[in-house]
């Protein structure tokens, strides 16, 4: 069968090119997002379905039109006076030696345009390899779409879609990748109990998560130990957090969740200045009226935000992981375990509030990163081994990264500085909108699932070319289990199908793992000989 | 067997007329012709008195029948004529048909014969003689002389409604600004 859909009867390189259907092609077939190749004379072109529409060659036809039902008149009609057309967006041109190339030119009058072939889409994406893991399928398309997961976690990336689109399966899908297939190591601030052992999907039974499929480098910490134990998950480390570890920033990120004023984020520097470590704890303490009013006039803080302050620290005082004296140094903890090339996944259990979630969170990995700048500062200095690269996940993300609070966060410091100190986020969120224009522009790879606020769409799309057109396939891919994924790791955007999440994808895994397992047993055998 | 139905009387590049060996046996409208190496399309007939200036009278009115008319006035066969015009749509070069117009018009007195299925099919494998017909000045309307031509065609071949449909196709591109056109002569094709 041939694929042939038409001719090019129209193009330019910034609206795109116009195909006129051939009269045996469907108009029905044509769907938004597909990939169709158009045979230039000297080059390939390799470019998106963007739109379809009807068209007529008489505009009399429009006003009275003929006898549809005479199968006659609409045979002969099809494909002559009245037409299928489809708009495309080229993005790469290929020619058979060279590596694909943006597309800087348009293809001539009359070339022919032709669905796009497996082995077409393969010489772009690749294939499976030790850095390429497969994600799922380009709609449409039996072959398998390949990411490659070095280029990815050199940039922080994004995933988004509204709730219930399937992020939550993505990006699993996504860190077992990274898992596998690349040097870097994940710190999963896991906030609805997703990722570690298993998983919930709706309406079906729970999924194997990062824990059950990769026991050996997975380390489940968790913060609500008993939510844990009730669940049946092993737990490596209870993580508490101590007073004395909570810094001033912390608090400025809470501003909104905790209801504080600017002049109350504005105390808590002078409280820490005059308190030292033990701030929280002696702010909190500090009720004797005597007491107070020094308080009052020695740091010259207003009684009425003094009294805001207290309110919201009391917040945070009765999270329940919190406590004056932290019995271990979680950061510690899973820094080794880091270094050792685990990856760490932290379970917040019941304590899914924004105010937990965004506390944690921000304090961890604030001294995470300070952890790995000196450190990379160091290798670089001394020419030694850098730290693993890491990828942090974090949900929600507008809460640490909206325009009031990315510059406070070290959210915002790192998918700002991106790779110099080998640390990278993966940002899960369903409201892009709400995320710092900068920081957007500054994510490698953005993945989304459904969006159709106009907001949200027109921010992740932000700056990339072609981007009305992608609007349309994006507002369009089906509720669930589809994704359009663009930017750095891929060579040009593409709609896609995830791979199921189920037994056969588990024991794809075990195959593979199986072979690394090998591989790493024969080298340790080597290094023993040494 | 072919055999000759008419007689080349007037000659041009593009049309030519003939009178018919038997009064009233006329090939049909929009039948394929050919004199010597050139084909036309049969586009309109009269049947007229022999001589210009005198006029046919009415002479039935005591007879029975339109055909006791005639056989009661024998002479009638020799006074009347029947004609035909024909639109010069191709011509043979060397075994090649052309669908476009003959160096040299056709010859006066050359001999007219009706095409048998077989070459009609050969003849419409290609649909270059339309756009000829869509711009010849024409007796009739040229709705009327392509739809009656292709009914024709469609007889010779197996597959009649195929053939109507890209014929249809082509006059579909020919007409592409035209609907109301194309749509009377779809119209006229079944």
């Amino acid at each position: 069968m041939s694929d042939r859909l038409g001719i090019v009867t129209s193009a330019s390189l910034e609206k795109g090119v116009d195909v006129r259907l051939d009269s045996p092609v469907s108009v029905e077939d044509m769907v938004v997002g597909r990939y169709v190749t158009i045979e230039g004379r000297k080059h390939r072109f390799l470019g998106m379905i963007t739109d379809v529409s009807l068209g007529v060659t008489d505009e009399r036809l429009k006003i009275s039109p003929p006898d549809a039902a005479d199968p006659f008149i609409a045979e002969v009609l099809t494909g002559t006076s009245t037409f299928g057309q489809i708009h495309i967006f080229p993005r790469l041109t290929i020619s058979g030696v060279e590596e694909p190339r943006t597309v800087k030119t348009i293809p001539a009058h009359f070339s022919a345009v032709n669905l796009t072939s497996e082995e077409d889409m393969e010489l772009v994406f690749g294939q499976e390899d030790p850095q390429r893991f497969n994600i799922g399928n380009p709609l449409d398309m039996e072959l398998k779409l390949c990411l490659n997961l070095e280029e990815f976690v050199k940039r922080s990336n994004g995933i988004f879609g509204k709730s219930g689109t399937g992020k939550t399966f993505l990006t699993r899908i996504l860190l077992i990748g990274m898992l596998q297939k690349s040097k870097a190591v994940n710190l999963i601030f896991d906030m609805h109990n997703e990722y570690g052992w298993q998983g919930t999907s709706e309406g079906g039974p729970p999924v194997k998560a990062l824990k059950q499929l990769f026991p050996a480098s997975v380390a489940v910490y968790t913060l609500d130990e008993e939510n844990s134990r009730r669940r049946g998950v092993s737990t490596d480390f209870v993580v508490k957090i101590g007073y004395d570890e909570i810094e001033p920033e912390d608090i400025a990120i809470l501003r909104s969740t905790l209801n504080l004023t600017d002049l109350a984020v504005e105390a808590t520097y002078q409280l820490r200045r005059r308190f030292g470590k033990s701030w929280i704890q002696n702010t909190l303490d500090t009720e004797d009226p005597d007491e107070v009013k020094q308080l009052l006039e020695e740091s010259k803080i207003h009684e009425s935000t003094l009294q805001s302050l207290k309110r919201g620290l009391a917040t945070i005082r009765r999270l329940p992981f919190i406590e004056p004296h932290a019995p271990a140094d979680a950061v510690k903890n899973i820094l080794d375990h880091l270094d050792r090339g685990m990856n760490v996944v932290l379970e917040f259990g019941r304590y899914r509030d924004i105010t937990a979630y965004v506390l944690v969170a921000n304090m961890l990995a604030r001294r995470i990163y300070s952890q790995y700048q000196s450190r990379t500062e160091k290798a670089m200095a001394e020419g030694t081994a850098a730290p693993n690269p890491l990828v942090i996940t974090i949900e929600e993300a507008h809460k640490f990264l909206n325009p009031e609070v990315a510059s406070q966060t070290i959210f915002g410091t790192i998918a700002r500085e991106m790779r110099k100190y080998n640390v990278s986020l993966l940002v899960i969120d369903q409201r892009p909108s709400g995320i710092e224009s900068e920081v957007m522009s500054q994510m490698g790879t953005k993945i989304t699932c459904l969006l159709d606020n106009e907001r949200d769409i027109d921010s992740v799309l932000a700056g990339v070319s072609g981007k009305s057109e992608l609007k349309s396939v994006l507002s369009r891919l089906a509720p669930k289990q589809q994704a359009l994924i663009f930017g750095h790791a891929v060579p040009m955007p593409v709609a896609f199908q995830p791979v199921a999440y189920d037994t056969k994808f588990y024991s794809s895994l075990t195959g593979s793992r199986g072979k690394a397992a090998g591989e790493q047993a024969e080298k340790d055998i080597e290094e023993l000989w040494e | 067997m072919e055999s000759k139905i008419a007689e080349v009387i007037e000659a041009g590049t593009v049309q030519f007329a003939a009178q018919c060996y038997e009064l009233y046996e006329l090939p049909p409208l929009g039948s394929l012709v050919k004199t010597g190496d050139i084909y036309g399309i049969v586009a309109g007939a009269t049947t007229s008195s022999l001589e210009p200036g005198r006029k046919p009278i009415a002479r039935g009115k005591d007879e029975a029948s339109e055909e006791a008319v005639y056989q009661s006035s024998p002479q009638l066969s020799k006074l009347l004529r029947s004609e035909f015009e024909a639109v010069v749509v191709g011509h043979k070069d060397g075994d090649k048909l052309r669908q476009y117009l003959p160096p040299r018009p056709a010859r006066i007195h050359g001999f007219i014969y009706l095409c048998q299925p077989d070459e009609v099919k050969e003849f419409s494998q290609s649909f270059g003689f339309l756009n000829i017909l869509t711009s010849a000045t024409l007796p009739v309307p040229t709705e009327e002389l392509i739809a009656a031509a292709l009914r024709q065609m469609s007889r010779a071949h197996e597959d009649s409604r195929a053939f109507l449909v890209a014929a249809g196709k082509e006059l579909a591109a020919l007409f592409s600004s035209d609907f109301i056109r194309l749509k009377n002569i779809l119209g006229r094709l079944q």
